[in-house]
């Protein structure tokens, strides 16, 4: 019986690419569009050395993302805690390791592209929280021991990232497994609980923030405190984003960018280039296909006919929604300073990576919305 | 499947929350982005081209100063120099430090700019070094994204190709001192000059046109990527001087290594033609910038080159004042071109007696005789008969005793004593004795070698109170800023005294007898009149008269005679006056007169005055000389 439901929910390859979500994917290849624009601009229109790169890095994920969108979802959460672990393994290994003899290296270097463990750690979270709260039945979710063991594999990681210390990361793997914890049924007054004992430790916690970090966090609060230190990167990028106004000052025009007085134009703040190139139009143009990608992603989950999918649909999207709030929020001086790009856009091939992992199981689940799955992976257990 | 849907249903409902609270996010990056790029856009903006826009001055060039001829006589060169902009560095000593690495700063250097760094705006470049070599300029834009807010500056920097022979005419320019700063903002530029003596001070404000600006885009490390805007500004006024520099070269060069001036003027216009004084100067060191050895050197030199000699020098006529004297005798009828008086080769008034200069005396003397041999006991004679006031009176109607108004600055006034000055001065009552010193330019009066050509001039005029002047034309573009000249005043002298006078000095030059005979102008159209002057500048005591005075060779130098002559040509038709002097050079026969029969000779020759030349040639009124501190210095005059 078993054989027969899995010979059954075995989709063909013409099957499943006729079920792939070809608009999502056309979406997706339009956003990242927008980035090679600006990648041509913020190296004065040219190729060199950023947007001809970035497509090329974008073509090779686009593969891979089709890769995953295409193999079974059942496979996923079969070796969704197998893909924890050896994530969690590589993020020991570079951080300790790190520590010990290679200085501060995040990362392994695969020759084609360096593989960031704690990037690749936001995916194997999700599927790992994904894969435990769809074994578990509403009963068992409210019982508060079995949140022991998720908010270990939270913290782990979590832990082993801010040693680096990579607030950024951080903050964006509790917060996307919070969003799975939250939609996975856990009572809103667990958060309460949590938060304010988040709360109750921050000092504690402020101790252990490195130097520059603070600085970060108390720049945040008065960027006009230090306006040629830590400032300098926020207030520039405000006068570029304000200088912009409405409908910008044109294509390869940004004078803030292009006279080197914003930072990191090609990478963290690749947004403040297009809003003041392009203006609220296009910063609003490019938040719009933000939220078709956020849309279709909601849209997905919900209409996943297996808890793991759903889960999956919800953390991926979650993750893609940080990325962008966390980025576009920093830019416009509403957070303080953390090394978050803005997805699909800015330069750099490791959260590139994992965005269209992540968008290829978002695909998967897409294609197996259908495919009811038992809480251990069989298709005959609901 | 009940179970599932029921968590289905959980699942959405919590979806929803959430895809609400991320909406509401979402929101909150909208509602910003319209407050920095609507609401607050105009602010940003403005902070955008703060950022991107730099203001630079532009100095205008310096006027060009030219000679009656149009020859360029102060003119402006390309100059190369490494400018510090404090802003643009975060550390101003660690970017000498590199600085020094190419080219040695020294301390006392680095001094300076530090504190020049304190004195000036942030934005206000600084100048560390000019006139640099192509090589360290090379060296320098090379090195630059090491050196932040070093930047090379293209100047132009004054320059006199005949340094030495006009230096006290033109003045020189120098870098700005800390008094002299004034709302005009160009004077705070890096590496501008003004105007600190001379022409130069004069028409400084003139010269030196008012400030461009220039607006540029620069990055974020202050390099500019483009020009946006260029105003030029006013360049400064072409000024065209009354001097002829190839006879200003010739008298200058007459002089040789003696201390002295030559002054040569138009009788008729007051058209200065030459004006040397030596030693001169070089004006372009000190728009270098001089050492202190150098300005030591030019402080103590014991010839004083940084004085104009020819407006700043005092000096005691000697026998060249006789013609006052004579005029004032004539006029108030105590002597007649036929009145004699016997010399004896001294005279005696009181129990002084009074030499002349030919020991044995010059026998019966009448006016001619008197003037072409300079006897002295004539003079004293006459001078006792006239009495001082009215030699004073006759001196100042000549243009003695007080200053021209010459449109240079350090012009003095000489001094034409009277009872009347003794009595306030000194507060003494005026000796008779002392007018006889007079009769023969000695005693108390002193005057300038520039006041001497005018008192020629005007003898040689026909009595018209001509005055001196260097300036013919500010040319601004087309327009020409000149005035007129004011009709001068007749002295009322009578013209029969005049011809006196003049025929006298024609006799000095041109018949056997005459002190200048030697030195004469052998070509009739050229040929010159004149009168030879010789200065004591010591007294000399009884005890050496008796036994045998001295000859100027064995005197040091300081106690020498000074030689002087004055003289115009044509003798038929006056155009040209000269005043020579040169101190402690001796006799004025031997040493003055030469030189002074070769610059007139070639005056004639050159005939820079001729009519039609340049016509028509009119007289500036003379500017007030603007002092930089705000204070009016003029008054002083």
């Amino acid at each position: 019986m078993a054989i027969e439901f899995l010979n059954k929910s075995d989709l063909s390859l013409g099957q499943k690419l006729w079920r792939l979500h070809w608009i999502f994917v056309l979406v997706l290849i339009a956003t990242a569009s927008v980035g090679f624009v600006m990648l041509y601009s913020a190296a004065n229109g040219s190729l060199e050395p950023w947007a001809g790169r970035q497509i090329l890095r974008f073509s090779m994920g686009l593969g891979l993302m089709l890769l995953v969108a295409m193999t079974n979802l059942r496979i996923w959460l079969k070796y969704s805690y197998a893909f924890y672990a050896v994530t969690l393994v590589l993020l020991g290994a570079v951080e300790l390791g790190g520590t010990i003899g290679m200085g501060a290296q995040r990362w392994i270097d695969l020759g084609v592209i360096n593989l960031q463990p704690s990037e690749l750690m936001k995916v194997a979270l999700v599927l790992a929280l994904a894969r435990y709260f769809h074994g578990g039945n509403m009963e068992e979710v409210a019982r508060p021991t079995f949140l022991l063991a998720p908010l270990l594999m939270v913290a782990a990681p979590t832990a082993l990232v801010l040693r680096q210390p990579d607030l950024g990361t951080a903050v964006m793997l509790v917060m996307g497994s919070g969003a799975i914890f939250f939609v996975a049924g856990v009572k809103m007054w667990k958060f309460a609980v949590l938060l304010l004992g988040a709360l109750i430790s921050a000092p504690v916690g402020w101790q252990f923030l490195r130097e520059y970090q603070k600085q970060r966090v108390l720049t945040f609060l008065n960027p006009e405190s230090d306006p040629l230190g830590s400032g300098y990167h926020i207030i520039q990028s405000k006068i570029a984003l304000g200088s912009g106004g409405v409908f910008g000052k044109g294509f390869m025009q940004g004078s803030q960018s292009h006279l080197s007085f914003l930072p990191e134009k090609q990478t963290d703040f690749i947004f403040t280039m297009l809003a003041e190139e392009f203006g609220l139009m296009g910063g609003l143009g490019l938040l719009c296909l933000y939220i078709l990608i956020l849309a279709y992603g909601f849209n997905i989950a919900l209409n996943c006919r297996n808890h793991y999918g759903r889960l999956v649909g919800m953390g991926v999207t979650t993750t893609f929604f940080l990325y962008v709030f966390i980025n576009i929020a920093m830019v416009m001086g509403l957070i303080p300073v953390v090394g978050v790009p803005l997805p699909l856009i800015s330069y750099g091939g490791t959260a590139m990576m994992t965005l269209l992992l992540g968008f290829g199981l978002l695909l998967s689940v897409h294609i197996n919305r259908d495919e009811p799955i038992g809480r251990r992976g069989a298709a005959d257990d609901f | 499947m009940h179970r599932d849907s029921e968590r289905h249903k959980q699942f959405s409902r919590r979806t929803a929350l959430l895809a609400g609270g991320k909406a509401v996010l979402l929101s909150a990056l909208v509602g910003r982005m319209y407050f920095l790029q609507v609401v607050e856009s105009k602010r940003y903006k403005t902070l955008a081209d703060e950022n991107r826009i730099n203001f630079r001055l532009l100095a205008p060039p310096r006027g060009r100063i030219v000679d009656r001829f149009g020859v360029p006589i102060a003119d402006n060169q390309q100059n190369y120099q490494v400018v510090l902009i404090p802003e643009q560095t975060e550390d101003i000593e660690e970017t000498l430090l590199r600085l020094g690495r190419i080219i040695p700063i020294r301390n006392s250097e680095k001094k300076r700019i530090l504190r020049e760094v304190r004195r000036k705006r942030s934005f206000v470049p600084v100048t560390l070094r000019e006139n640099l070599s192509w090589e360290d300029v090379a060296r320098i834009e090379v090195n630059t994204p090491d050196l932040p807010g070093i930047m090379i500056d293209v100047g132009q920097s004054r320059f006199y190709p005949y340094a030495l022979e006009t230096a006290h005419v033109l003045g020189y320019v120098a870098a700005v001192s800390e008094g002299e700063t004034t709302d005009d903002p160009l004077l705070e530029l890096p590496g501008f000059r003004i105007g600190k003596s001379g022409i130069e001070k004069v028409y400084d404000l003139a010269l030196r046109g008012s400030s461009g600006n220039l607006q540029v885009e620069v990055n974020a490390f202050g390099r500019v990527i483009r020009e946006l805007e260029r105003n030029e500004g006013q360049p400064g006024t072409r000024l065209q001087l009354t001097i002829d520099t190839e006879l200003q070269k010739l008298a200058s060069e007459k002089l040789a290594d003696e201390s002295g001036s030559v002054v040569v003027m138009d009788v008729h216009s007051g058209d200065v033609l030459a004006m040397v004084s030596t030693p001169g100067f070089d004006p372009n060191a000190f728009n270098k910038g001089l050492s202190t050895d150098e300005w030591n050197a030019l402080v103590n030199n014991d010839k004083s080159p940084l004085i104009n000699k020819s407006i700043g020098g005092h000096y005691a006529p000697g026998s060249t004042f006789k013609m006052v004297v004579a005029m004032a005798a004539l006029e108030k009828g105590v002597i007649s071109s036929e009145s004699e008086i016997f010399c004896s080769g001294k005279t005696e008034l009181g129990n002084a007696t009074f030499h002349c200069w030919k020991k044995d005396g010059h026998g019966v003397t009448n006016l001619n005789k008197g003037i072409a041999q300079s006897c002295d006991v004539y003079f004293y004679e006459i001078a006792k008969r006239t009495g001082i006031e009215r030699i004073a009176e006759m001196a100042r109607r000549l243009g003695l005793g007080a200053r021209l108004g010459l449109d240079l600055p350090g012009e003095k006034p000489g001094l034409v004593p009277s009872n009347k000055w003794k009595k306030a001065v000194i507060g003494a009552p005026w000796q008779q004795g002392e007018t006889l010193l007079a009769g023969i330019g000695q005693g108390y009066v002193l005057t300038t070698p520039l006041q001497l050509a005018v008192m020629i001039s005007r003898m040689v005029n026909g009595g018209v109170a001509v005055t001196p002047h260097l300036t013919r034309d500010l040319i601004n573009g087309d327009d020409v800023l000149s005035k007129n000249e004011e009709e001068n005043k007749d002295i009322g002298l009578v013209p029969a005294h005049l011809a006196l006078v003049r025929d006298a000095m024609n006799r000095v030059v041109n018949v056997p007898g005459g002190t200048a005979f030697n030195s004469r102008i052998r070509k009739t159209e050229f040929r010159m009149g004149g009168k030879t002057g010789t200065a004591q500048v010591r007294r000399i005591s009884k005890q050496e008269r008796e036994t045998r005075v001295l000859k100027n060779e064995e005197l040091p130098w300081k106690e020498r005679d000074h030689a002087l002559f004055v003289g115009y040509a044509p003798v038929d038709a006056p155009r040209y006056a000269i005043s020579v002097v040169v101190e402690h050079g001796g006799g004025g026969s031997k040493i003055a007169a030469p030189i002074a029969r070769d610059v007139l000779e070639v005056a004639q020759r050159r005939n820079a005055a001729r009519p039609g030349d340049n016509q028509p040639v009119r007289k500036l009124a003379k500017p007030k000389i603007v002092a930089l501190s705000g204070k009016d210095e003029s008054g002083q005059g």
